[in-house]
């Protein structure tokens, strides 16, 4: 719902690493748990590039599924669902999110 | 748009390749797989929200220098967050001196409401002419605070914006979150925004009042919020009747006591 100024923030994160250089790549780590929408994301970054000097930098999204540790049975599982983070092999909702809530920029091309 | 790839660890990827350059003679459409010769990855590892989280940790700072507990109170649109912040706000008067930052798309509706209520009120519009935002973040309630005379207060309630989907991810400044969940939202919210109702120390369940025309009852409203959040407190009340809100003032009393 907010991509155009994640999108902002996405390039504000990069300027300084790329001090004046050719940004080429910009690599953001999604979690299946943040309410990002890749394609929206995506769309928007090819608005928002032109006018943040980075003409023509490609975004390359990693999406990372969500895995939960479970409190209540001590297991490690993947979440198939979007919609809750409750343990798929005993149901408890008291569990640990081990992956699935990252935003990041991880690395960027630069020339 | 963008084209997702799956890899053997799970992971997806997408590539967004659309070329959209005008006439732009001087750009290449060649082949860009081998990102040409000269090109040097830079590691970042760098969160996004990491310029709004710094100014949501200037702004917690000024809360604490004058003595103040902050709580971001967020909905859906029409739960009854600002009917409860004026229920409350009469409840609290001459007791705590409480300040409000009401954020708003548009109109000064809601503000109007809490107006004359021994509240300090800063209104703050997210419209900036090309659509309002859908959240608050810390440089907007940044601005808001100098609305408000910080060193008189104790309490500071900031009314995020009606939306169950972005203001759960912008940390503000607060040290709680709240939410309001109206019985007549469905009892299946809590499943299809669990990043919100995960994310808060506080469930009002409202309207009750209103719960024998329907065909759900508390408890079931109650058992949906424990599926993702098995933590908060949550306390079933009505606005418009005030049954329940003693328990809402208790909560707020201790909260800001624990600074």
């Amino acid at each position: 719902m907010h991509e155009l100024s994640l999108c902002q923030a996405i390039a504000g994160v990069v300027r300084p690493h790329a001090a004046g250089r050719r940004v080429e790549v910009v690599r953001v780590q999604v979690g299946a748990l943040r309410q990002v929408v890749p394609e929206s994301l995506s769309f928007c970054w090819t608005l928002v590039r032109d006018h943040q000097d980075m003409p023509g930098a490609e975004l390359e999204l990693e999406l990372v599924t969500a895995e939960v540790l479970c409190r209540g049975c001590g297991r490690q599982s993947q979440i198939a669902s979007r919609f809750s983070v409750c343990c798929p092999l005993c149901d408890s909702a008291d569990v640990d999110v081990v992956r699935g809530e990252e935003f990041l920029v991880t690395s960027v091309d630069v020339t | 748009m963008g084209r997702f790839h799956r890899h053997d660890d799970g992971t997806e990827h997408s590539h967004e390749h659309s070329h959209e350059h005008g006439d732009d003679p001087d750009h290449e459409h060649g082949d860009h797989s081998g990102y040409t010769t000269g090109s040097q990855r830079i590691e970042v590892l760098e969160a996004i929200f990491s310029e709004n989280d710094s100014r949501a940790d200037v702004n917690r700072k000024a809360f604490e220098n004058n003595g103040i507990r902050a709580l971001n109170l967020m909905s859906s649109p029409g739960s009854g967050k600002t009917t409860i912040l004026a229920a409350t706000l009469d409840a609290l008067a001459g007791e705590l001196a409480v300040g409000v930052v009401e954020g708003d798309i548009a109109t000064d509706l809601d503000a109007a409401k809490l107006q004359g209520r021994g509240a300090q009120i800063s209104l703050l519009n997210t419209n900036n002419g090309f659509g309002g935002e859908c959240h608050l973040d810390a440089p907007m309630v940044s601005r808001a605070l100098a609305g408000l005379d910080l060193p008189a207060l104790d309490l500071v309630i900031v009314e995020n914006v009606g939306n169950l989907v972005c203001p759960a991810e912008f940390d503000v400044g607060e040290h709680a979150k709240a939410m309001v969940y109206s019985v007549t939202e469905g009892e299946d919210k809590p499943l299809k925004y669990p990043v919100m109702f995960r994310s808060v120390d506080l469930v009002l369940i409202n309207k009750i009042d209103l719960v024998p025309y329907l065909d759900t009852d508390v408890d079931t409203y109650i058992a949906r919020v424990r599926q993702v959040n098995p933590n908060a407190t949550i306390l079933p009340v009505s606005a418009r009747t005030g049954t329940g809100m003693g328990p809402w003032y208790d909560w707020l009393r201790a909260f800001s006591a624990a600074r």
